[in-house]
């Protein structure tokens, strides 16, 4: 992309003569339906975007063509341009921005789309669509893409006129990041990029109807507070919503957590948003939590969730869920609160003013936490943490995968890294080995579970970070579900690493296979699969490969000493399990250690994905 | 804990009328498994473009809570209510009901309308058709008693409903 952009000034452009003038004087001036489009991106702070070009959106491309404020990151396959997008969002914590053709091009962004409304993720995506007088006529790469994506996004349009676009553009981007930010697509015919049209950059951001509500109500607050004061056996659980709700909310849970004492876990959304080395923090919590955080769950007697959904990798068995515990519960989304679990205090609102008000009444009351009582607490949370549960047999002649993990760990716990991860075991892992200090340094498909999510996603991160260091954490099989997004860490010469946890499988699958269906290993093996090493030389990146533990220390550094993309292929014995785990359909307590204890799963479990 | 029960709820929902608008509040019905007993939607203002859909809906407790939640957060939604919380309101529907048969039945089912208050807004030499506004009930009582006189035909509106009084929002359509 370089070059090219050095190439547009030898050709005598530049914004202005393309874009009209700068921004003061853009009342209501005319331009194309594309051109419009692409300064209201401008007028919304977007630097980057992801896409791939089409028929339907040859005019926005031409009109990228001529400016250079806008850099365009081509992608090899579209769900490649949403899942970068939706690094580069995480790893910021600005909208994430793709731009694809109709038809094809819009439905294979469907499972980004999803993978982001889940884990609420800001993006805007824009698609081509054929002509107005064409919508309906099965023209040809035609499709209902406002239909298609209703259900997956946030909120979608269909732009009519050129006139419209410029307001629709800041709405989308307005409704991706407010509230509980999500993904909304854009729907732009191409009469309508080629159509003049008029475009003043908006002076307000108010909006009709959408202003969700982001200061938490005052009563609720104070109960909560001398609920949380009065508790005797408390737990913080807290999740993806601390990190969307910006870097201070991530601060003032810090404080709230070590002005109480009390311990806190994450969920694996929201890794990061409490500093993993403190003593406090129990590790994450759910399927393959820990069971210091699922037992803390389990027993408490006041649980303050905030920023999280109590999704059903969280709570086990409903009925069996914490059923002692007096419940707290802070979102900015109120669909979410008594979705599945009833609380006690629901507060709807903004994690970060919800956070600040709580604290401001804690030190005006002069709350303190019943220390004897705490202290027992903690007693109890330590002989839970001597059960060391994600301890594992270390094997001299093959690679343990969680070894690989803690390795890793340990050569970029000191550096400025990103991790970005597939979807399986491998994820659990690096969600357990890996200690993350900080919000937005920890991007993994958690709602959707989509694999080959990884990959795109390590370039959005790299393109907002270049001088970072990015890893995705992978696994053969994910890897290769968007391999071809290879090529363009290559063409944009971005030094992404991938951290292959090869073991033949696909490993959760296996996992399931061997405790629900008696060990036969059905389609979960796979053969074939490529030499990683050939693989990453042919696209121009570096291969490395570690056979066994030995080999491992020195792979990871040569994989971070490099300046190019690396992939690194560490071999792991292939049937390792993902331990702790808390099998679909049972309660917190009855989770699996792993090593010796082995339990069986209930039929009614077998149900449950 | 007592067994949370099912229960019917009138919710009427104002909406920007804008293209796509119903299919939302449709797909968020059938996508997260939510019953509609019945659905009716017109645009009520035609100068900002507002529309009001009254959905019944049937759900416990905590359903019918999120279901307000969920309808709350989409994007063109303007207000939520909950009638039958709320209530003082009043729900009727609208129902034509044609009838066929020897003139004897027929003239027995005029002498019932006239006595139910249906009005006969259509007649041929071997049909009636009859309109009636009132509940749900009434409608259905209505219906039943024209099954033995030869009933061919029932078109129905669903539920419209108005509270009593305006709500904290101050909604004036």
């Amino acid at each position: 992309m370089a070059e090219s952009q050095t190439e547009d000034s030898d050709r005598g452009l530049t914004q202005d003569t393309v874009l009209g003038s700068d921004q003061d004087s853009a009342e209501h001036q005319e331009m194309s339906g594309a051109e419009i489009l692409i300064r209201a991106l401008i007028n919304e702070g977007v630097d980057v975007i992801f896409g791939y070009p089409g028929g339907a959106v040859l005019p926005i491309y031409d009109v990228i063509f001529k400016q250079k404020e806008l850099r365009h990151i081509l992608v090899r396959h579209e769900p490649g341009a949403i899942h970068a997008a939706e690094g580069y969002a995480r790893s910021t914590g600005k909208v994430g921005v793709l731009l694809v053709t109709s038809g094809p091009g819009a439905t294979n962004t469907v499972t980004g789309l999803a993978d982001a409304l889940m884990d609420s993720i800001p993006i805007v995506c824009l698609t081509g669509q054929v002509a107005t007088h064409l919508i309906g006529n099965d023209a040809f790469q035609e499709a209902d893409t406002v239909g298609i994506t209703r259900p997956c996004t946030k909120h979608n349009y269909l732009v009519r006129d050129a006139n419209d676009v410029g307001r629709v553009i800041h709405e989308a981007f307005y409704v991706a990041r407010s509230g509980r930010p999500g993904p909304v697509v854009v729907d732009l015919p191409k009469d309508v990029q080629f159509s003049p049209g008029a475009y003043a950059p908006p002076k307000e951001t108010t909006h009709r109807t959408y202003r969700p509500r982001v200061t938490g109500d005052s009563a609720k607050i104070e109960a909560a507070v001398e609920m949380i004061a009065n508790a005797k056996q408390p737990v913080f659980y807290t999740g993806g919503g601390v990190i969307n709700s910006g870097a201070q909310a991530s601060k003032l849970l810090a404080e709230l957590v070590q002005t109480t004492g009390y311990p806190i876990t994450n969920t694996l959304m929201g890794l990061g948003a409490y500093p993993a080395s403190d003593p406090q923090f129990l590790g994450m919590l759910g399927m393959h939590g820990t069971y210091e955080a699922n037992l803390a769950m389990a027993n408490c007697d006041v649980m303050v969730a905030i920023g999280a959904r109590f999704d059903d990798r969280i709570t086990g068995r409903l009925d069996a869920f914490s059923q002692g515990s007096k419940k707290i519960h802070i979102d900015i989304d109120p669909s979410s609160i008594n979705k599945n679990v009833p609380v006690d205090i629901g507060i709807v609102g903004d994690v970060e003013n919800v956070l600040t008000d709580m604290l401001r009444i804690w030190k005006k009351k002069k709350s303190k936490p019943n220390q004897a009582a705490l202290k027992r607490w903690w007693t109890q949370i330590d002989t839970w943490r001597k059960k060391d549960c994600l301890r594992y047999r270390v094997n001299d002649e093959l690679t343990k995968p969680q070894y690989a993990i803690e390795r890793l760990y340990e050569h970029i716990r000191d550096r400025d890294a990103y991790i970005t991860t597939e979807v399986g075991q491998h994820q659990m892992w690096a969600a357990q080995y890996l200690k993350f200090e900080e919000p937005k340094r920890w991007m993994t498909s958690g709602g959707l579970g989509t694999m080959g999510y990884g990959l795109p996603a390590a370039i959005g991160a790299q393109i907002a970070h270049p001088e970072s260091l990015v890893i995705d954490v992978a696994g053969e099989a994910s890897i290769l579900m968007n391999i071809q997004e290879l090529s363009t860490i290559i063409q944009h010469r971005l030094p992404v690493k991938v951290f292959i946890i090869n073991n033949h499988y696909m490993g959760m699958v296996r996992q399931w296979q061997e405790l629900l269906h008696g060990g036969r290993y059905a389609e979960s093996y796979t053969d074939a699969l490529p030499d990683f090493v050939k693989l990453a030389e042919s696209f121009g990146a570096v291969g490395l490969r570690a056979l066994k533990p030995s080999d491992v220390d020195g792979v990871i550094e040569e994989m971070i000493d490099t300046p190019q993309a690396v992939i690194a292929d560490i071999v792991v014995d292939p049937d390792e399990n993902c331990f702790p785990m808390i099998p679909s359909g049972a309660a917190h307590y009855d989770m699996l250690l792993g090593l010796e204890d082995q339990g069986e799963v209930s039929d009614a479990g077998k149900m449950l994905v | 804990m007592d067994q949370p029960v099912d229960r019917t709820h009138t919710l009427s929902i104002l909406v920007d009328n804008e293209a796509g608008v119903l299919a939302r509040v449709i797909g968020l019905f059938s996508g997260r498994g939510y019953n509609i007993e019945s659905l009716t939607v017109a645009e009520v203002d035609s100068e900002v473009r507002l529309s009001r859909i009254t959905v019944v809906t049937t759900g416990t407790e905590m359903v019918i809570e999120q279901i307000k939640n969920q309808l709350g957060r989409l994007v063109p939604v303007h207000d939520v209510r909950d009638l039958t919380i709320e209530g003082q309101s009043v729900e009727h529907e609208l129902a034509l009901i044609r009838v066929e048969g020897p003139r004897e039945m027929r003239v027995e089912s005029l002498r019932l309308a006239n006595f139910l208050h249906a009005r006969l807004v259509d007649s041929t030499t071997h049909a009636f058709v009859f309109e009636m506004t009132g509940s749900t009930e009434e409608i259905d009582a209505f219906v039943e008693l024209m099954r033995p006189l030869g009933l061919a035909e029932v078109s129905r509106t669903g539920v419209v409903a108005i509270g009593r009084r305006s709500d904290t929002n101050d909604a004036k359509t």
